[in-house]
């Protein structure tokens, strides 16, 4: 496995909301899913996905429940709430636009 | 929805910090748990895989920082640690905190007051439905000092008749009174009284709390007698009793029917009185038919309902033309031209303004020297922790956190001094609403939600004002130079103190416009207490009583009731000399007529001689050392039938007889064609102590049907302890009757000059507060200068610089702010001055003695706190003071 890349500046919330918007889940399977999901591409950082969260939570796009987890312990999961899906919706529409406008750039060249 | 989720999370990390934090180290832990299971999982040894989850997991420590400050409380939090910080600085500093409190105390606290006192009198609506529809009504002439006059009844049912569709109109008489009779061994008592037409109530929109109010049939000479209380006589007398209803009451001894009871909350108030009215009675029953229908008795006070759309201009201009046409009807000389109105509030408060506004003045520029005494406080304090400054914005302390400590600081200092100034304004308006009962709509004044805002707004600005001010003084940006700073150079020491001279220059120049200020009202108080009434005014006690005609229907039975009292009295061991006259000197207006002089030609039509009209017995020119100028005095003969004489003051011998003999002469009141014979003169009296004294005539009280009477009482000392056994002598002569403003002289003269001596102290009070902050500012400033020169004047002193020399320079330092302070203030004041001229008595605005007088209170002061610090300077031990650094 080679070096992981680097996420975009700022997508790492869209990260996490997308991932949330299917199921709560704890933060160790946060950066696992979206590892899977990108194909091993996509290495999330505990140094930057905790404050990510804490930050999301602040701004109540994301809410937190302590819940069993799978092994059987005590995890915090964190649920996508109203206000954090139509961020999600609304960050989609920017990422959308703006991978469209990086693709035109670099398809030119 | 979003924000109060933000807001509960900010709240709850806030204060369960604790639990946060442990909830945090579980959720990493976790984190880091699974990590090591998956690299187990993996193939690796348990301490391997432990050790390749760090590795990969990074500085916990640090990460649990990072999620940490995400947390909104994050802000919070810091400023809860300068909160914690900048209190323990100035609990650390008690003297300088203690002295700012209250520095700050002081200044929110009397302005809150006087705002209080603003807002409730002069501001907020009058306790009645659309109060912005209610006006008062006057008729106005050419004289100027009386430019609202009383109506007369014929005047107002021609305006009632002629603007029924643009306002409704109702009148009150409010200066009337009853005696009430002795009843179920209650006490007689003499009670304030407005006859009112029976709309009156309905025009102000408010209804009795019980009972009915008038209605058109009550509101005629033949009616029954009807009469409605106020609350507070109907709970006082009659224990707040609801069968009062339909009962009967004696008033001058006569019956009337308790038709209802007004509200609690219900209270009349108008230029010529009212609030103090504790029954109200129908106008056309109470008074005489003469009176209902002539143009020339002015004894109403008119106000009216404005109709949805109609403004007071309009309804004016309708009246005017009213009027003119009465004027050309009636060429009477007692007959008003003009119309002229004002709102009810106004006409309830007019009177106020000026003082209220004046006050409010002054206790502003208060606060604004007590905000400049703590901002050069803070400014000092500051600048003696420059280097610990400079030291922690070398160390990364952020700038913006710098100052964000000194509004703080500042804030701490005004919130605590605006709680303690709450306090002081709450017992200030209680003190003020016990002694100036006399008041109009003193009842309003109270502190409410609009105070309280009004005490948050003056502590924020307090805070701002004082702490931006340390703030930028602190000017910690260059922190190489500060650090690089030793006392040597005190040039930059003098630089920083140039905000602190600036703020002493606005302090000195405000606290000579409130010596100023308090100068003038003082002078003008002294003026007013020291005018000469027209007679000693020690030792003498009045009293007023009201004989009822119900029960002394004929002149004889009065004659007998007066003589009685008189002989009884002048027999009390103590009494030097007593007398009756209608209105004591100084007791007010009473009543005036227009007069002519049998012996002149007839005067052009519409003018006549105004003459104050009094009765007096033949003994209260002596009794009162009221000097008879020529001829003599009534003779105790010169009554009923023979009492067609009369005496006059000087004053009317000049207006009615210029350049002749009075005595023999005889005077024809024009109303009533009484004609009386000239038989002497006597020495002016004013009839209110601010006033100029007015032509005056005295007839016979024996004679002339006076009902209403003072009794003086003169002795040699002691007076007041003469007020029992002569209300004995009067329960003793009939138990009914009661006696009314039983006082001193002197106590009477006091009761109209406690306006002046009201406004005058606490405007001094003010100015001596600002004075002595002024002078511990300057004290402040220049003890400073002089700790920053300390090295530089040792270094002088050693050169050979001789010691009054550097006294005389550092003593001028001090002096330059204040004088130039004096010359701006002394500009200031000859402006302000202007604004409270009309509060003045006899004394010019730019009076000299009293500009002069604080100028050199000021430079004294002035001179007094910089005398110490510039003799500490002149005395420094040159060796000390080069050792310091």
């Amino acid at each position: 496995m080679g070096k992981p890349s680097d996420l975009v500046q700022g997508t790492l919330d869209l990260l996490i909301l997308k991932t949330l918007l299917l199921e709560p889940l704890h933060g160790w399977a946060i950066g696992k899913r979206i590892q899977q999901l990108s194909r091993e591409v996509l290495q999330v950082q505990q140094g930057s996905l905790y404050p990510a969260l804490h930050r999301l939570e602040q701004q109540g796009w994301i809410k937190a429940k302590w819940a069993e987890s799978e092994t059987g312990r005590q995890a915090k999961f964190y649920a996508l709430t109203a206000a954090g899906r139509s961020q999600l919706e609304k960050e989609t529409a920017n990422w959308n636009r703006l991978s469209a406008a990086i693709n035109l750039v670099v398809g030119e060249a | 929805m979003r924000l109060l989720d933000q807001t509960r999370m900010a709240v709850s990390s806030l204060f369960r910090r604790s639990q946060a934090s442990a909830r945090l180290d579980d959720e990493l832990r976790y984190h880091l748990d699974r990590q090591i299971n998956e690299n187990i999982s993996a193939g690796m040894s348990p301490l391997a895989a432990r050790t390749a989850a760090l590795r990969q997991f990074g500085n916990p420590a640090l990460l649990r920082d990072q999620a940490r400050s995400t947390w909104t409380s994050a802000s919070l939090d810091s400023v809860g640690r300068d909160l914690r910080y900048v209190s323990r600085a100035l609990l650390h500093s008690p003297g300088f905190t203690v002295i700012a409190v209250f520095i700050i105390a002081l200044g929110i606290g009397a302005n809150v007051a006087l705002f209080t006192l603003v807002h409730r009198v002069l501001l907020s609506p009058l306790p009645f439905p659309n109060p912005a529809q209610l006006v008062s009504i006057y008729e106005t002439g050419g004289n100027k000092s009386f430019s609202y006059l009383p109506v007369d009844a014929a005047s107002f049912f021609d305006w009632q008749r002629a603007t029924v569709d643009t306002a409704d109109m109702a009148m009150i008489s409010p200066f009337q009174g009853y005696n009430v009779s002795a009843e179920g061994g209650k006490l007689p008592e003499k009670i304030n009284a407005g006859a009112c037409s029976w709309n009156f109530f309905s025009v102000l929109g408010v209804h009795p709390a019980l009972g009915r109010s008038f209605i058109p049939s009550d509101d005629s000479l033949s009616a029954e007698a009807t009469v409605i209380l106020s609350n507070s006589f109907w709970q006082r007398r009659y224990a707040g009793d609801s069968a009062i209803i339909g009962r009967k009451i004696w008033l001058d001894a006569k019956p009337y029917t308790v038709i209802g009871v007004m509200p609690p909350s219900f209270v009349y108030t108008g230029a010529f009185g009212g609030n103090k009215d504790q029954v109200w009675t129908p106008i056309s029953h109470e008074m005489p038919e003469s009176t209902m229908k002539t143009y020339e008795d002015h004894e109403m006070i008119v106000v009216a309902r404005l109709h949805s759309g109609v403004t007071l201009s309009a309804l004016i201009s309708r009246l005017q033309a009213v009027q003119k046409q009465i004027k050309a009807d009636h060429p009477g000389p007692a007959v008003h031209e003009s119309v002229i109105g004002r709102s009810m509030l106004d006409d309830a408060v007019q009177d106020y303004k000026t003082p209220l506004y004046a006050l409010l003045a002054a206790t502003g520029c208060v606060l604004l020297i007590a905000s400049m005494n703590v901002a050069s406080l803070l400014v000092a304090r500051t600048a003696s922790r420059r280097k610990e400054l400079a030291i922690r914005v070398a160390l990364g302390g952020g700038w913006f956190r710098m100052m964000r400590e000194r509004i703080l600081e500042s804030a701490i200092l005004s919130a605590i001094g605006g709680a303690f100034g709450l306090l002081l304004a709450y017992t200030a308006i209680q003190w003020l609403v016990r002694t100036r009962e006399d008041m109009n709509r003193v009842e309003a004044i109270h502190i409410g939600a609009v105070e309280i805002a009004f005490v948050i707004l003056a502590v924020i600005a307090t805070a701002f004002f004082a702490g931006l001010a340390s703030a930028l003084s602190s000017n910690l940006k260059d922190v190489i130079s500060v650090l690089q700073d030793s006392s040597r150079t005190a040039s930059s020491g003098r630089a920083r103190a140039g905000l602190r001279r600036t703020l002493l220059v606005l302090e000195v120049s405000l606290t000579v416009v409130l010596l100023i200020g308090a100068g003038l009202l003082l002078k003008s108080y002294q003026r007013l207490r020291s005018s000469d009434l027209g007679v000693p005014i020690d030792n003498v006690l009045t009293m007023h009583f009201n004989l009822p005609d119900a029960r002394y229907k004929t002149q004889i039975q009065q004659n007998d009731f007066y003589e009685d009292l008189l002989a009884r009295v002048r027999a009390l061991p103590g009494v030097q000399s007593a007398g009756l006259v209608t209105s004591a000197p100084g007791e007010g207006w009473d009543g005036d007529n227009l007069v002519s002089v049998v012996e002149h030609p007839p005067l052009p039509k519409g003018t006549g001689l105004d003459l104050q009209h009094r009765g007096a017995d033949p003994g209260y020119f002596a009794a009162m050392h009221l000097p008879i100028l020529r001829g003599r005095t009534f003779t105790s003969d010169e009554r009923l039938q023979r009492a067609d004489v009369v005496i006059i003051s000087q004053k009317a011998a000049e207006l009615c007889f210029p350049k002749e003999d009075p005595i023999g002469k005889h005077i024809k009141i024009d109303t009533d064609n009484r004609t009386g014979e000239v038989i002497g003169v006597v020495g002016d009296v004013r009839w209110n102590i601010a006033e100029p004294a007015m032509p005056m005539m005295y007839w016979p009280i024996l004679g002339h049907g006076f009902q209403n009477a003072s009794l003086l009482v003169r002795s040699g000392s002691k007076v007041t302890s003469l007020a029992m056994p002569v209300q004995k002598v009067f329960s003793a002569l009939d138990p009914d009757l009661p006696i009314s403003h039983i006082q001193t002289l002197r106590e009477l003269v006091g009761k109209s000059t406690v306006d002046s001596q009201f406004d005058s102290l606490l405007v001094l009070a003010f100015a001596v507060i600002a004075l002595v902050l002024a002078a511990a500012g300057l004290y402040g400033v220049l003890t400073y200068l002089v700790t920053q020169r300390t090295s530089e004047l040792g270094i002088r002193i050693a050169l050979g610089a001789r010691r009054e020399q550097l006294l005389r320079t550092v003593l001028f330092d001090g002096i330059r702010p204040a004088l130039l302070g004096l010359l701006v203030g002394l500009a200031g004041s000859a402006l302000a001055v202007r604004l409270i001229r009309s509060m003045l008595y006899q004394t010019e605005p730019l009076d000299p003695a009293v500009f002069a007088s604080v100028a050199v209170l000021l430079l004294a002061v002035a001179v007094f706190a910089c005398l110490l610090p510039a003799w500490r300077a002149s005395r420094l031990d040159p060796m000390q003071a080069l050792r310091t650094e």
